[in-house]
């Protein structure tokens, strides 16, 4: 198993600058995720890795080794892909036993270690099938077991879940992060669904524009967001934000937006007066009759343990998850405050986060 | 309508619909067939009933196109004719109730084997040249992608009349003409520009992920382009090969032009067979015939690729 380093990647198609200085780790063993809406340049990113792409420039190692240009059959890799790219010519046996094939390996110990690979992913009945008739969960366990009968550095996935329906999925995720703590192999997972994600990685990283905004863990991701957009991106619905204009001290406990004083996580960096932007998960919004901000029930979404309560306030409208056994009328007035020790602060103009107390707490991952 | 009782279906035809498609497609059958029907009974009438008006439907088989198709023959006096021998095989015998006797083979079969060799020659480098230029237009940024394109497609738009005089004077310059090698490379040349449109569509249905996961696994570009591409593309290289013999057996124009002793093909041969007192219909026919069959013979051995190659894109998987 390997560790991969990625250093200031870059990558243009044309005039498209598609990958813009990416640069992250995965440690041995570890499963990362790239994250990030369609077309940030993650799918471009991880086939880089693979080698089905050349950077325009920046290195790639795999275990300290450059192999930036290297060919992909030369990398020791296994790739899986969201459509599977399994050869409709073969059956399951022939197409797990396919990269063995290439390598020349011998035809009694390429049937062991078949066999061994459909074990482990449960298809040992399915390996004299023909591909074409297989269900999807099944075609997905069988390009994971052409990946896995190689034994390669590192697993590298580009979406391999989204053609699947959402019950297979969730099922999948189980098994896929199952097959991972067994294997231990450095795995860089390629998705824009969050909670795939968070379910599976060790560390995100979250991509947009090309940009990577922030390699952290699930957890970090969440709860200190390094730019607007990573806030707005991750979290269902996303965080709030309301714009206001102010200056920090390192230090400073309070802001001021309107005509309340919002208690904050204290600042550690000096920010001279400009546009600024708080951020609030919705589940860190506090009903209570003497709250900073009062504001009109808009309508409320019923999510089973949850609701969603949509609420116009003089600051723009604002999302709070509130327990669903609260009841709330459409046009009832209602008062709001914020949890000071989650709140977060951004930088209007860069996007990026300011660094409070919160950035403090502790990296987890 | 009549006695539409049951609930009909939007998408599903109707009976009447359906026999009046099936009966179209009958007719249309027919007026195809007539043609080469009357060609195929002309093949083994005499000269008097290919000739005779009204046409005859019945008549007595003869073999006699089929022999003068094959043999060049004089004509001798009743005398010199009763000096030989008896008649060495059939057409001899024909040959001599006629009043003549056999001198020898005549150019049909030479020519055939012409027809074969220039015809499938330029269908294997067509088809060949077009898999590989497809491949790369399919997979690769290649500069001016498109204006090459359009560039290879407006190669087919020209008659090739336009060009056959220049092409005449080129080959006999360089001293191509008139033998098979100009002709396998005119053909290809003319056959290419289909064979890489015809390809570059069916190769850009097969996901490229299927060569990157062989090449992960250890295939270079050019293994995976063998291994796994091409057997994929099997549906779309025999429809396009098809289409390129059609193209290069039938050809007529510049095998008129560029051909005449050593490289000519059937088709400038075949309307040309004279015999007594003018053209000699049946052995046309005969000739004519006998140049379906190889074509015939290719496309129903490659139906079934070509049945689903023809409908390609029309139906999305």
């Amino acid at each position: 198993m390997a560790q991969i380093k990625v250093e200031a990647l870059d990558k243009s198609f044309g005039s498209f600058h598609a990958v813009k200085s990416a640069s992250f780790a995965v440690e041995d063993g570890q499963f990362l995720c790239l994250l990030g809406p369609s077309g940030c340049g993650k799918t471009t990113t991880l086939r880089m890795i693979a080698g089905l792409e050349l950077p325009t420039s920046g290195t790639i190692r795999l275990d300290g080794e450059d192999v930036t240009m290297n060919r992909a059959s030369a990398r020791d890799i296994a790739f899986v892909f969201q459509l599977f790219a399994l050869y409709p010519h073969m059956n399951v046996r022939r197409n797990i036993g396919f990269p063995l094939k290439c390598e020349g390996i011998s035809a009694a110990e390429r049937d062991r270690r078949v066999v061994e690979a459909a074990r482990i992913l449960r298809i040992s009945h399915l390996l004299d099938r023909s591909v074409s008739g297989l269900a999807g969960g099944d075609r997905q366990r069988v390009a994971l077991g052409r990946a896995i009968v190689r034994k390669p550095k590192c697993f590298l996935m580009d979406e391999p879940l989204g053609a699947l329906d959402t019950e297979m999925r969730e099922a999948m995720i189980h098994e896929l992060r199952a097959l991972h703590d067994r294997l231990g192999a450095t795995t860089v997972y390629v998705t824009h669904d969050q909670l795939e994600a968070m379910a599976m990685a060790d560390r995100i990283a979250v991509m947009n524009n090309g940009v990577v905004e922030q390699v952290a863990s699930p957890r970090d991701i969440y709860d200190r967001p390094a730019s607007l957009f990573v806030a707005d991106f991750i979290g269902s619905p996303p965080m709030n934000f309301l714009p206001f204009r102010g200056g920090l001290e390192t230090g400073t406990q309070a802001i001021r937006i309107g005509e309340r004083d919002v208690a904050i996580p204290a600042a550690r960096e000096v920010m001279a007066e400009s546009e600024l932007v708080l951020g609030v998960r919705p589940e860190h919004v506090r009903f209570t009759d003497r709250g900073m901000v009062r504001g009109e029930v808009y309508g409320t979404e019923y999510l089973g343990t949850t609701q969603i309560v949509t609420v116009t306030t003089h600051y723009g409208t604002l999302k709070a998850r509130s327990s669903s056994s609260k009841s709330f009328r459409t046009g009832e007035n209602v008062g709001l405050d914020f949890r000071p020790d989650t709140l977060s602060i951004f930088d209007k103009a860069s996007g990026r986060a300011i660094r409070t107390v919160l950035h403090e707490g502790g990296a987890h991952g | 309508m009549t006695s539409a009782t049951a609930a009909h279906s939007v998408v599903e035809p109707t009976t009447a619909t359906r026999r009046f498609a099936g009966s179209l497609v009958v007719l249309y059958a027919i007026i195809t067939m007539i043609p080469l029907a009357w060609i195929m009974l002309t093949a083994f009438k005499s000269p008097d009933d290919a000739i005779s008006y009204p046409p005859k439907v019945m008549f007595k088989p003869s073999l006699e196109g089929f022999c003068n198709l094959f043999t060049t023959r004089s004509r001798q006096t009743p005398e010199f004719i009763r000096s030989l021998g008896p008649p060495q095989g059939l057409c001899d015998s024909i040959a001599r109730s006629r009043n003549m006797v056999v001198a020898g083979p005549s150019n049909y079969v030479p020519r055939f084997i012409n027809s074969l060799i220039i015809a499938f020659g330029s269908t294997v480098l067509a088809v060949a040249l077009g898999t590989l230029s497809a491949y790369g237009f399919s997979r690769f940024r290649v500069p001016l992608k498109d204006d090459l394109l359009f560039f290879i497609l407006s190669t087919r738009m020209m008659p090739p009349i336009a060009v056959a005089i220049p092409i005449y004077l080129m080959y006999r310059t360089i001293g191509l003409s008139d033998t098979r090698l100009g002709m396998i490379l005119l053909y290809t040349s003319v056959n290419v520009s289909l064979a890489v449109w015809l390809l570059k569509g069916f190769i850009d249905e097969i996901p490229r992920e299927y060569e990157e996961a062989a090449m992960i696994d250890g295939y270079t570009r050019f293994q995976a382009f063998v291994k796994v591409v091409l057997p994929q593309a099997t549906t779309g290289i025999a429809a396009t090969a098809i289409f390129c013999l059609i193209f290069a057996w039938n050809e007529y124009a510049f095998a008129v032009l560029l051909t005449s002793g050593n490289a000519q093909t059937a088709p400038p041969f075949i309307p040309i067979i004279i015999g007594e007192g003018g053209q000699d219909w049946p052995a046309v026919a005969a000739g004519t015939t006998l140049f379906l069959v190889p074509i015939v013979v290719f496309t129903v051995l490659l139906r079934k690729h070509l049945l689903r190659g023809i409908t390609f894109g029309a139906v999305r998987k």
